[in-house]
């Protein structure tokens, strides 16, 4: 099992297989069928089929190029691959690592096949005020990011070069600080309508990168603009955060109960892609409040007892799901 | 030597057209893109995709292709007498060649411009045949790395001796001297993307052991997509496609 270096003892491997067996007994006849794996024939219907992605033409035949699900739209057949490297799309938030600071642009690494540019004129400098960047502010480039600064950015779209540009034209862009920055599988990030999550009761900041890095931090108040666009406010000043460099507010230490949330729910969510489940706001809390209720240790998240708990607490989820539909 | 015995037994106990038994697995390097372990009776290696991912050394960078580069090492303990391999010997050099040909054969390197896939992959124990349960290992890894392919390259090796044409040479038979045919093919597209051959062989038997090494490939490709199958079909449980 990927990622799963743990010794279960008998009845905890018994039950994780239970759990998973009454997974599999969920996904529905049809969509096993549409799995396929490297040269598979894909079943298609028509000559006129669009050939899309992960698929290849041989002969006649249409094969896959790689293992993953069949998708239909209308005409488009394609494929899904199952375990992949983040693909970008234009309008991702993806969270990543400066790697370069270069003339009038960060390098940054996203997980994905290059790495990605982040130009210094494509971003709100922390001022926030709209404005010519000068020779000046490609002189500070430094004081705004420098290298190995967790960013988190907007995918803008790629450039006639082939090169990956990034965008963080608002306040809830920029640099992350205080808070862990967790390695998951892309695969297992579903593109949602909202990737900034401010968890009030734990006072933290969660982002969902699309690209499988995650942000679990301390909340910062600027973010609280996060819902509606905060570009055409009338008052610059309120938007300005202790997090950013050079405000003069000096950031106070995060209180120990809000790094074991921190820590917490970054756990929760290792836990889940140890076991390879999908990612989501709701599972995860579900998993925060079900180690409370346990009286677990932070530390005793990882432990095999309770990855068996969060497979238990899955197969549950999803047959409630199935039988409200 | 007697490498076939008069009941028509090899020295470990097979058949001569009798493969050693396969066993694969997906997913054993937790930080790699890609990852597999293949085994071939005693023979086991193990195989780490890295990549898609950014070009280490710009002069490297294609603009309309993927470079894929490959690393083949023998781990000390893989032979029956430890000794420190230097990394860059003839020997490594010619098989992460070997591999690495192959393996751009397949894949479709002019879907990820600009970009590198490195393939390491480690003998942990060797008894003859390594170089195609290498290839086999790597064929898994790409799969699972989610990197698109042609087809799924296998690799099998068969020799010639005492006249009897055998399959699957283990350390002692491809020692003997005799000679050892190694195919790579793509099965589903029937081309041969590797051959390789260190002895010499009359034409007519020549054809009936590479027909047998092929019909060994075949053997290595209905094992291997069986696996695959299998960790795909987890994958989608997992993710809960459907559900």
């Amino acid at each position: 099992m990927r990622g799963i270096q743990l010794s279960f003892s008998n009845t905890q491997k018994l039950r994780l297989e239970k759990a998973l067996a009454q997974l599999g007994s969920f996904s529905s006849k049809l969509n096993s069928n549409a799995t396929v794996i490297v040269a598979d024939k894909i079943p298609v219907d028509e000559d006129a089929a669009l050939k899309g992605h992960g698929t290849l033409e041989m002969g006649n035949d249409v094969v896959a190029s790689v293992c993953g699900v069949v998708e239909r739209v209308n005409k488009l057949v394609y494929v899904r691959p199952l375990r992949a490297r983040y693909k970008p799309e234009i309008g991702d938030i993806i969270v990543g690592r400066v790697i370069e600071v270069a003339p009038k642009r960060w390098r940054l690494e996203i997980n994905f096949s290059q790495d990605a540019v982040l130009m210094l004129s494509s971003m709100n400098l922390p001022d926030g005020i709209q404005r010519r960047r000068t020779a000046v502010d490609e002189l500070n480039m430094r004081s705004i990011f420098v290298e190995n600064d967790v960013i988190c950015a907007e995918v803008r779209g790629f450039q006639h070069d082939g090169s990956l540009h990034l965008q963080a034209r608002s306040q809830k862009y920029g640099k992350l600080e205080r808070g862990k920055l967790l390695k998951i599988p892309p695969y297992l990030v579903k593109r949602r309508k909202q990737h900034f999550h401010h968890l009030d009761q734990y006072g933290v900041d969660l982002i969902f990168g699309c690209n499988g890095l995650i942000w679990v931090g301390e909340h910062v108040d600027v973010k609280d603009a996060m819902v509606e666009d905060q570009v055409n406010k009338s008052d610059p000043q309120n938007t300005h955060s202790s997090s950013l460099p050079g405000s003069s507010e000096e950031p106070t230490d995060t209180p120990l109960e809000r790094r074991q949330y921190i820590c917490r729910i970054a756990n929760a969510i290792t836990v889940f892609s140890a076991l390879g489940f999908m990612v989501n706001l709701d599972s995860i809390m579900e998993t925060v409040t079900l180690s409370l209720s346990l009286n677990l240790g932070v530390h005793e998240m990882l432990e095999a007892e309770f990855h068996v708990r969060v497979a238990e607490q899955e197969a549950e989820r999803r047959s409630t799901s199935k039988r409200r539909r | 030597m007697e490498y076939v015995n008069p009941e028509g037994l090899r020295l470990d106990g097979r058949r001569p057209m009798e493969m050693r038994q396969l066993r694969a697995e997906i997913g054993v390097v937790s930080r790699a893109d890609g990852s597999a372990s293949f085994e071939m009776g005693n023979t086991k290696v193990i195989a780490a995709v890295y990549g898609p991912r950014e070009v280490q050394n710009r002069s490297q960078q294609m603009n309309d292709q993927a470079l894929v580069r490959c690393e083949y090492s023998m781990a000390n303990f893989s032979t029956g007498d430890r000794r420190r391999k230097t990394k860059g010997d003839r020997r490594s050099t010619e098989i992460s060649l070997v591999i690495r040909q192959t393996m751009e054969a397949c894949i479709l390197t002019h879907l990820m411009p600009r970009s590198q896939i490195d393939i390491y992959v480690q003998v942990l124990q060797a008894d003859g045949g390594t170089r195609s349960a290498c290839i086999n290992a790597a064929t898994l890894a790409l799969a699972d790395a989610g990197i698109p392919m042609r087809d799924l390259v296998t690799s099998c090796s068969a020799g010639y001796l005492n006249s009897t044409p055998l399959l699957d040479l283990n350390y002692l038979e491809d020692s003997a001297g005799g000679a050892d045919v190694t195919v790579g093919i793509l099965p589903k597209l029937d081309k041969v993307t590797l051959l390789q051959m260190d002895a010499k062989l009359p034409m007519d038997i020549f054809e009936n052991v590479m027909q047998l090494a092929v019909e060994g490939c075949k053997a290595v490709e209905s094992h291997i997509r069986e696996i695959l199958l299998e960790n795909a079909q987890t994958l989608v449980i997992r993710q809960g496609y459907g559900s």
